[in-house]
Parts: structure tokens; sequence; C-alpha cells
């Protein structure tokens, strides 16, 4: 059976206005009465709800096409305007035309000769501007008056209001070359086309009611708005008709033209907005589509989809990096459709036989076009008749394919392909490792999940967004996915001088799913090897640690050296991407896979912990600590002394009082360093000192900061300033410039702050939260702006960057065409190939 | 040493084929390893070119729209003085985006003539010269004679002598720069006096008012001038303002090599090419001094999107999207209705031939892999079914 595919359905759209005719055309009714429904609750003919329009109660068919609500897509009405009426959102252009043709004859206000002289010299913005201003007419040599628009949609000509009536006859007098000369296209938009005598009352579907709980009927804000509309010229045409004095006529006839300006845009500067009863304005069209909960972007550009899910995420480091565990009740209700054929019949006949509530099962089999649910009375009737060609719907096991999300969705590792991973509980479980390109973690953050059905979406999901295609990030070559926590101190431990038994190395590797051992060659194993037994056989890697010491691995063995944050970390895990250069995607991630796991069974294995205790400081670190912050205190009263003397030496570009801040401000900075340097140097490797030493989380400063000393809150790179009077807080003596006073805070967070401390960090503090409040918003506006400016320009099959109107931007990617997510940090390493082929001679 | 070899690979970048060279020489390589590492770089070189299809547009949008909500919003780093502040920060990036005029901190930096740059005498000397220098500065007292209708000024004789400023010279100046007045010389004193048969008083106080602001001397906007050696022993002169085009009439500036940090003074002075070169650097700071990582190549792409017009397009609604081809694609950004109205009267076409258009109306967009639109050739059989 080929299958009809369908590669574009549209190809392009033409903008135009709509002529009377047109109009008349495409409706299939006349509304003439502003009623709704009658006695019995039915659609009045003729009236604004009128069923040929389209249906929107259920079990009604639409006498157009025969259809029911669902199918039906409604049908333009019209309907006869008394008197015309302008469009409020061509009033500028009506203005504009005006002035460029003459009010006598109807030509426009040029020469033929001076067109084309005119036309080359002007855009069409400036022509408009040009020809408006000539003051006679070349052709029947009238005087043009000045065109002016008074209030939102009256037309003034020297002082003489200009009826829509005139401004329509007017505009069918001009010719057609005439307009084109303004880019105007006569073909899509004559100008007379601008004033409305004819006027197009949208589809029932467009402005459905609401049936509200006590069975009344809301009506949607169009409704109500048409309805002012057709009364209103109901009654001009009555009056009309009747012979009403012209005042009569012509306050009516404002007011049709009031309700159609509020019908198109009910939030124009000089005109009271329509309203509900409550007070509340109506929201007509123009609301309806700008702005972001409007058509285009909440609808258009927006789109919301089935087969989804979404719930709270939790942590599970046994599960690997491209599986996500989904609890049993959303693997029971997202389905896979599957095709039935000869060979997996039998397969899928016992989903069905499992039904809707027992696990592996199925929800619906779709016979012959047919959709029909399982349930215990139908299950044995369907199993009779379902054959090759039908589909079942069955629930999801392990290893189907789904595209799992984090908002906001930023990056492209936002929205990655994992494998089903069906577990019990309630949440969805990922691998703390993935945590990074999805920025999430485990304090209450939700995350969605979809379902491909087509194959080619699966199969598309499962080539370009499974996790293992994304550890490189293309923002600068550098693999955003790597070993984190626990995983890296883990193996840091087990690399740097950890002895095991061949038993315990055998149960540990095995553990972590490795079942070769012959790199354990003694009794005794040193971690080293441990690490190794992970390692391909033909792997070579030079690398560095975080304290820029050698790593060496050599045919698979961790020689000299040992792994930390810069050889299996996020962003510069140079050994993860060695991996992934030298045996691809797949073998990539399984050695991530097993080195992380290496690293948390160790961890688990051996034991690790941290306690308040590790920083705790012993007593002589304490006095040399104290003879320091003496020592700094000392040097800064004498500057603070050399400054009230006058003797202090200026530094260039800077005040006196900025050199002593600067002064004083290095001297603190200095402190604060000296006393981290002692607090790593006076304290016994601690569980917390592991961590920042192997990159795992944490730094010496955070341990300090603890421990030891806070440091200068600096508000922009100034110490606090004063707020009251010459001091910072009225527990300070006026005038001071001492450290304390000014936001230093010698002791550490376990100890505990002053009021004053503590006051001065909570400035910084707070600063740092405005900052955050203020950029969110603001960045995610210059993403928006970039993506929606960026979002058509591609690489073309000559490797040219162009954008969507084939305008080259680059002749060649980057000048050299490299992939950065698929080359080494946006480069091609010249150094690591010279040193691989000299050393494999 | 190895020309021939190279010669084979002449396809590869230049960059990399000097780098391949360079490292061959300190690694004293034999004609065959050279051979053998060409050979795996042009192997690496071509398994990472980039695909047709890919949206590198978007790419390059996320990476700067996620490393954007890392950064500090307005860090302000100063150049030496503490009044010649920088914007940096997100705010900086936003601006230079945005295509703005103006920056919220015009600087310059103006290197000089090689008879100029090595001694720091004859570069504050420049740096003098560039400096604005304003009436108040010069003077003493400003005085409102009101019953001769006139003011007096009285000049600060030492400072002029720094600025090297003459009488002579300010009364010329003087008396061209305002209107209106007659100007005099008498004494240590300039009294102006403005013109008219009926002088109120507040004439008097306005002119007085106008004086003080008035520039006589250097380049406007240049409030902070700061000569500093650089690691090679020349001096270099940074300042706030943006006036290239009046700094380069001075005597002793090297205008080639002088920039400063608006893109359109760049453009005009220097051409397009100079322009985006000074958006990529202004951006790669912003982005080095937040401690982040773009690749250059995201860098180089947006300023090539912003100037391959020949002219400089901020990323806003005015800019790089209004010139987009398709009504939909405008339409969604901002102002829908405009758009919209505008191609009515047009009777614009959309050949839906960029990406939001088709994801309005529900169909594959033509990038990576929903760009091919050529089907597998099938037998008559199948083909003759389906049309059936």
């Amino acid at each position: 059976m080929v299958e009809k595919y369908v590669y574009k359905k549209v190809e392009s759209i033409i903008f135009g206005l709509l002529s009377p005719k047109l109009i008349k055309k495409m409706s299939v009714c006349k509304v003439v009465t502003p009623e709704l429904y009658d006695k019995e609750g039915y659609p009045v003919d003729g009236g604004l709800m009128d069923v040929r329009m389209g249906v929107i109660d259920p079990g009604l068919r639409c006498p157009t096409d025969g259809k029911k609500l669902k199918d039906c897509p409604g049908y333009f009405g019209y309907i006869e305007f008394a008197r015309p009426v302008v469009h409020v959102k061509y009033v500028k252009i009506i203005q504009d035309i005006l002035k460029v043709t003459c009010n006598e004859c109807n030509r426009i206000l040029l020469t033929p000769e001076k067109i084309e002289e005119v036309t080359k010299k002007y855009t069409k913005k400036e022509l408009f501007k040009f020809v408006g201003n000539v003051k006679k007419c070349p052709h029947c040599e009238t005087k043009q008056g000045a065109v002016k628009i008074e209030k939102p949609t009256t037309l003034v000509e020297s002082d003489k209001r200009i009826s829509p009536i005139e401004i329509e006859s007017r505009f069918k007098k001009i010719p057609d070359d005439d307009l084109r000369v303004f880019g105007i296209n006569p073909e899509t938009a004559r100008p007379e086309w601008m004033i409305l005598t004819i006027f197009p009352i949208p589809p029932v579907n467009v402005r459905p009611s609401i049936t509200l709980e006590s069975g009344e009927r809301s009506e949607d804000d169009l409704t109500h708005k048409l309805g002012d509309i057709v009364r209103i010229n109901q009654r001009l045409f009555e009056n009309i008709n009747a012979g009403a004095p012209e005042i009569i006529i012509e306050d009516l006839w404002d007011l049709l033209q009031y309700h159609l300006t509020t019908y198109f845009d009910n939030a124009i500067s000089q005109v009271p907005p329509a309203r509900h009863r409550s007070g509340q304005p109506l929201k007509t069209l123009t609301e309806r589509i700008k702005s972001k909960e409007g058509r285009f972007r909440h609808n258009l550009a927006g789109k919301r989809v089935n087969y989804a899910a979404r719930t709270v995420i939790s942590p599970d480091p046994k599960i690997k990096f491209n599986e996500v565990g989904i609890p049993k009740t959303i693997a029971m209700d997202l389905t896979i459709p599957e095709k039935v054929n000869e060979w997996n019949i039998k397969w899928l006949k016992e989903f069905i036989e499992n039904g809707p509530a027992v696990y592996p099962g199925a929800n619906y089999v779709i016979i012959e076009g047919k959709k029909r649910k399982i349930t215990d009375d139908t299950k044995e009737q369907l199993l009779e008749e379902l054959k090759e060609g039908c589909i079942v719907e069955r629930h999801l096991i392990d290893g189907d394919i789904s595209v799992f999300n984090r908002q906001p969705s930023l990056h492209r590792m936002s929205i990655m392909c994992h494998k089903v991973r069906v577990l019990p509980g309630k949440s969805f479980r990922l691998n703390p490792a993935v945590c990074t390109p999805y920025n999430a973690d485990f304090d209450g953050d939700e995350m969605n999940l979809h379902i491909p059905q087509t194959e080619e979406s699966r199969a598309e999901a499962e080539i370009l967004m499974e996790v293992e295609t994304q550890i490189i990030s293309p923002k600068n070559g550098l693999n955003i996915i790597g070993s984190i926590h626990d995983a890296i101190t883990g193996n840091y431990l087990l690399t740097k001088e950890e002895s095991l038994t061949k038993e315990e190395a055998i149960s540990l590797l095995y553990s972590v799913g490795v079942k070769d051992f012959s790199k354990l060659k003694t009794k005794n194993v040193s971690g080293k090897d441990v690490f190794s037994s992970l390692l391909p056989n033909d792997f070579d890697f030079v690398g560095e640690t975080k304290n820029k010491k050698k790593v060496l691995i050599k045919r698979g063995k961790l020689i000299e050296g040992f792994i930390d944050k810069s050889t299996i970390g996020e962003d510069n895990g140079t050994l993860i991407r060695a991996l992934y250069a030298r045996y691809g995607d797949k073998c990539g991630i399984r050695i991530l896979n097993e080195i992380f796991n290496l690293g948390v069974e160790f961890l688990f294995k051996r034991g690790f912990t941290t306690s308040i205790s590790d920083t705790d400081l012993s007593e002589d670190i304490k006095e040399k600590m104290k003879e320091k912050i003496n020592y700094t205190e000392k040097r800064i009263e004498e500057l603070i002394e050399e400054y009230n003397n006058n003797k202090l030496e200026q530094l260039p570009g800077l005040t006196l009082k900025q050199t002593l801040e600067s002064m004083i401000l290095k001297l603190l900075n200095k402190l604060r360093d000296k006393v981290g340097e002692m607090v790593l140097e006076g304290t016994n490797k601690s569980p917390t000192i592991l961590m920042a030493l192997s990159g795992a989380q944490g730094n010496f400063l955070n341990l300090a900061q603890m421990s030891a000393m806070v440091g200068q809150q600096a508000l922009g790179e100034f110490r606090i300033k004063n707020g009251y009077k010459d001091r910072t807080l009225t527990i300070f003596k006026k005038g001071s410039l001492d450290p304390e006073s000014k936001g230093f805070i010698k002791e550490g967070y376990k100890k505990g702050l002053t009021p004053s401390n503590y006051f001065f960090h909570s400035m910084t503090g707070r600063d740092s939260l405005m900052d955050t409040a203020l950029r969110t918003p603001k960045s995610g506006y210059l993403y928006r702006r970039l993506s929606n400016a960026l979002q058509d320009i591609r690489i073309e099959y000559d490797k040219t960057v162009r954008d969507a109107n084939g305008t080259i931007i680059q002749f060649k990617y980057g000048d050299d065409g490299l992939d950065i997510s698929k080359s080494e940090s946006g480069v091609i390493n010249v150094k690591r190939i010279v040193k691989e082929i000299k050393e494999n001679v | 040493m190895f020309d021939k070899l190279f010669e084979e690979y002449k396809h590869l970048p230049k960059k990399l084929l000097d780098e391949v060279r360079e490292e061959s020489e300190l690694n004293r390589l034999k004609s065959d390893e050279v051979k053998k590492v060409l050979k795996r770089i042009e192997k690496e070189y071509n398994s990472a070119q980039i695909t047709s299809g890919e949206a590198i547009g978007i790419i390059t949008a996320e990476s700067f729209g996620e490393p954007g909500t890392q950064m500090i919003l307005r860090s302000f780093h100063f150049a030496g003085v503490s009044e010649l502040t920088l914007t940096s920060g997100l705010a900086r990036l936003i601006e230079l985006f945005d295509a703005r005029k103006i920056p919220s901190t015009p600087t310059s930096t103006i290197y000089l003539t090689s008879d100029y740059n090595k001694d720091p005498n004859k570069a504050k000397q420049v740096a003098v010269s560039i400096k604005q220098t304003t009436m108040d500065e010069i003077t003493e007292e400003f005085v409102c004679n009101l019953t001769q209708q006139r003011v007096e000024v009285i000049l600060d004789k030492k400072k002029m002598r720094d600025l090297k400023i003459t009488e002579n010279y300010l009364e010329k100046t003087l008396s061209e720069k305002l209107k209106k007045v007659k100007v005099k010389q008498s004494g240590d004193k300039i009294i102006i006096k403005p013109d008219g048969k009926e002088i109120a008083l507040s004439d008097v106080y306005q002119v007085k008012e106008k004086i003080k602001e008035l520039s006589i001397k250097g380049i406007k906007g240049v409030n902070q001038v700061l000569p500093i050696k650089q690691a090679n022993g020349e001096f270099v002169i940074f300042c706030d303002g943006e006036d290239l085009g009046s700094i380069s009439e001075i005597k002793g500036v090297d205008i080639k090599r002088s920039i400063c940090n608006n893109p359109f003074v760049i453009a005009e002075l220097f051409g397009i090419e100079a322009a985006r070169n000074l958006i990529m650097d202004e951006s790669t700071n912003v982005i080095k001094s937040q401690g982040l990582d773009i690749d250059v190549r995201h860098i180089m792409f947006l300023s090539d999107v912003m100037t391959n017009t020949g002219k400089i397009r901020g990323i806003t609604r005015s800019g790089i999207t209004s010139e987009k081809d398709s009504v939909l694609a405008r339409a969604s950004f901002e102002t829908p209705i405009k758009h919209i109205i505008n191609a009515s009267l047009i009777g614009e076409q959309d050949n839906l031939t960029s990406v939001i258009e088709n994801v309005i109306l529900n169909q594959a967009v033509p990038l990576g892999t929903g760009l091919p639109n050529l089907v597998a050739k099938m037998k008559d059989g199948a083909f003759k079914s389906k049309k059936k």
C-alpha cells in the first residue's frame, strides 16, 4: 500500500482587500436582524447565529455543508450598510490617497513625464509626501485643498467634511495605473474597498457562545458588537426609508461608524471603548490578534499537542543517561500506535488481552480506520477482528522513544530524546548527570514528556535528539554532559591513591556493569587499574588535572595522574571529549555512564559524608589568622591616618579619597585570600576539602567563608557607602573609615555575624536578587528577538549561509565551514594530531 | 620546507595549514610524518564540516540567549579613571545588538603617530588638545553686571596658560560661537554684551548661563582623557566621546589605528567591514568579561547578519525583522496589525519560504530534515497505482 505523502499543501498566501463583490460571493446568508434565537432557543434565520454560518450546538447539522459541529469550518454571512462607513485601520491610507489625487478629476497630481522622474528619486513613503504637497492638479488645473484627519475616522478637506459616500465615488474614478505608482495593487486593493458598503459577518465558529451552568447563553464579545452594528444599520435603513430629517440620519450614521470602529479596534485613544454591561471593555478583532495572548503568538506560532505528560522530576543515578523513568500510571495512558503485521500480530494480541487496566496492555485498536476502545466486553471481538494493517495503541514499554523537555527551552539540549524506562512511583526519574543541559534540579521542578507517534518522527528523534548526540554543546564545542558531584569525588578518590583487593575490585566493577577484568593482574590492585578497566585497550590520552598535573593514559591504562573535574567533568571533560572523538556516540556514552557509575559505586562502598566539623580550625591556625588580621587592620589604620594628614600619595586618575578606598579594598581582599590559603593548610583532608579538590562541588573560598572569614561586602566594586551622615549605620562613629563600619565581615558564617555585619550582608544579597529579577525578562526579550531575526537562516546545499530570501550572509560558515559541535571547542586540534602521529611511529 | 606537500592541501583553510607547518617544524617531523599529519587533518576537517540544512541561525540565537540569562545586568568597569566608565554586561550586549545610534557610554581609544607615541609629554600634549574645555574651567568668576546690562568674565590666567589659551583666541572663538552678542576684551576680563535695542535682564542671565557651558577648545563630548603606557612602551589615549572625525584632525593622532565604541561612527569613517569587526570585538569583550564562553563563529555570524547589506541593522522590529520577505514572519514578531494592513494594500504574496509561516500553517519547515523535497524514484507500477 502506497501512502500518500503531501509535502506542502499551501504554496503561497496572497494578502488583499475584500471587494463587496467577493464578500457577497463568499457569503452564505444575509444578516438582517440583530436577534439571535427564537423562543425555542433555535437560531433565527437571517440572525447573527444563523445555522448557515456554521453550527456550534452538538447534534445540529450545518445546512451549508451538512457536516456536524467538529467538521464544519463555518461560513461567512454579510450585511449591507444603509450608508458606507470608513475602515479605521485604513484611514491614514485613505487620507494619503485623497492627498495625492485631484479632487475634481481624480487623477494623480503628476504629469506622466514627472511620474517617471519622481518614482526613481523617492521611495514609496517619500512619494506620498512629495505628491501630497502639490497644490494644483496638472491635468485639470483645479486647486487642491489640504486633507486632514479629524479625530478617529472623519476626513476633512479645506474645513469641509468629506462623507464616505463622496470618498467612495472619488476613489472609484482613480485609474489603475495611477495607483500602481504608489505601490498599491489595484487587483487586490482598489481604494474604494477601504470604504465598507457590504460587510462580512464572521462564521459562528469564530465567535462561539458559551452555555453557562444555569443554562443561560453567554455570547462572544464579537457577537455583541455585531449585534450593535446590525441594529443600528436596521434603524438607519428604517429612518432613511421613512424620510427622517437629515440630522437624525447623520447621527445614526456616526453611531454606525463608531460601532464599526470599535468592532475593528477597541483601544483607539480618542474613541471611548465599547463595554460590557459590567463595565469591562469588549475584546474585539485587534485585541484578538495582537500581543502575546493574541492569535499569532498564542495559537499560530505555538501549538498544543496530545500524547504528552508532565510531572515532578526526581533523581535516579542507577538509570542510564539516555533513559527516563516513567511512572506506570503515565505509561498506561500514553500509547504508541503499532501497525499489525504477520510478525508482530501474536505479540500485539497479548497487549490487547491485557486491556487498558493491566500494565503492558493497550487502550485502543484502529480497525479499518475506526478507533475502538478496548474494554472487557469488546476484547474478544477485537482480538478476532485483528488483522494485518490494523493499528494497536499499546502502552509504553521499556526502550520506547520519548522526547523530554524542561522549560525554559533556551537551547537545543533543553529537548532531548530519552528511552523509556517504566518504573514504580509517581515522578519522572532522570540521571543527575543530565540535569546540566536541562538546567534542572529536584526542588520541585516539573518536566514534560512527549511520545512521537509516527515512525519518521521516532527515527528523527532517535538519530538527531538522543542524549548521546547532544553531549557537545554547539555554543562552544565543550561537553555539556559529564560526571558531577559524587561521580567526580568517587573517581578522584579511587584513582588518587586507593588500593583494593582483587575481589573488591571485581565486585566494584561488576556492579558498574563491566565484565572484563583482564586489567586486574595482581592480588592487590590500585584504583588506577580499576578505572583503566573501563577504557578500551587502544585508547591513548594526554591531559591535565585541575591543578595542571599531567594525566597519561596509554593503551587503555591510566599510568600517571588521577581523574578529576577537568578530565571527566562538565564543560572541560577532556577525557570525555577524547573518548567521543575516538569511539563515537554510542560507545562514548556507554563509557561515560560506566565512569559515572564507578564513581558513585566506589563512594557508596567507601563511605563519604560531610559534617560541620569539616569547618573546624586548629588553635595555632586560629592564632596565626588573628595575627594576620591584626596586621592588616593596623596597616589600614595607618593608611587612614596618612589620609587624614594628607600624606597619602595619590594614584593617577583617582582622587585622594578614591586612592584610599582602592588601597583598603586591595588590602582586605588580600587578607581574605591569605585566610583562605591558611584554611586549606590548617585543615586535614576532610570530605569538604576533598570535594573542593576534585572539583565536584564548592571551592576553598566557600570553606574559608564558613570557617574563618566572610570578607568584604562589595556593592558594585565599592565598599558599603554612607547611608547616614558621614557613616553607614548609626552605631559607628561619624567619619569612620575602618573596615567593619564599611561592610567587612571578619568572622566566618559558623561563628555568626554581628547585627551590622548581617545588615551589610543582606545589602549585597538584595542587590544580587534585584539583578536576577531584572535580568530575566531583559535577556528573555533579547533571546526572542534574536531567534525571530535569525530563525530562517540555514546552511544551503552549496554550503553558503543564506536567509529565507536567498541573501548570502556568509560564503562559508565561520570561514572554514566547521560545525562547532563536531570540532574540539571550535578548532581542529593540530597539536594533538601531531603528538599522536609522533607517538605512534 | 614541505611546500610541495602543503600545495596538495591548498583547499584547507590557510590558518590551519600555517598551524600544521609551525607545529611540524617545532616537533621536527619528517616528511612522511607531515604527510600523515596532513592526511589526518584533512580527514578530521572533512568530518567536522557543517551539514547542509543546519539551522545555524537558531543555533546562534540559542548560543547567545542561553548565556544571556547568566550575565550580570549592569556591570560597569573603569578604564583607569572612575569617571571614565564603560557599560558592560547584558546592557551593553543589548545596546550593540539593537544597533543604537549612540552608545550609553561613548569611549574612544586613540593611537598616536610614531613621533608622538613614545614621549609621555607629547602624548599628554595631544591628550590636552583633545579634551574639551568649557568656559567654566578657565574662569574665576562670571559677573552679571545688571546696570550696564552685560556679562563680565574674570579669567583664570594660570589655567589658561596651562591649557595654552590666549585672550585673543578666546575673544575670537567666543564671537564666532555666540550669536547676537558683542565680545570685547578689557584687561583680564572679557565683556559680553547682548545685542539689540531693548535688553531684558533675563537675557543677560541667559547669556551668562550659555557661556558657562560653552566649549572653547577640544572635541565635543570628551571630558576625560587618559594617556596610558602600553606593554610595548607606546602611549595610547583613552577618552570618552566618539567624534573620531574631529579627533582625526588633531596633529599627532594616528587615525588609522584609533577606534571608538560606536559602530555607526566607525562605519562612516572606515567602512562597513570595520564596523563589523567592531561589533565582533565589542561583543567578544562583553562575553569574555562575564567569564562566559561563546564560539567566535557565532559572534562572527551575528555581526555578518547585522552588516551584510552594507548598513548596520539592529536585531529589532525596525531592523532585520522588518526586512523579511514574509508577511507572516513579520506579523508574528511584533505589531502584527500594521504588517497585515500594509500587505493587503500592496497585494503582497507570502511564498512561505521561512520557518514561522510554515509553523503557522502546520507544514514542514524548510530546515534540516524538512528541507529535502525529493522523493525516491519509484518503479513505474508503484507510480501508477498512486495516480489512481
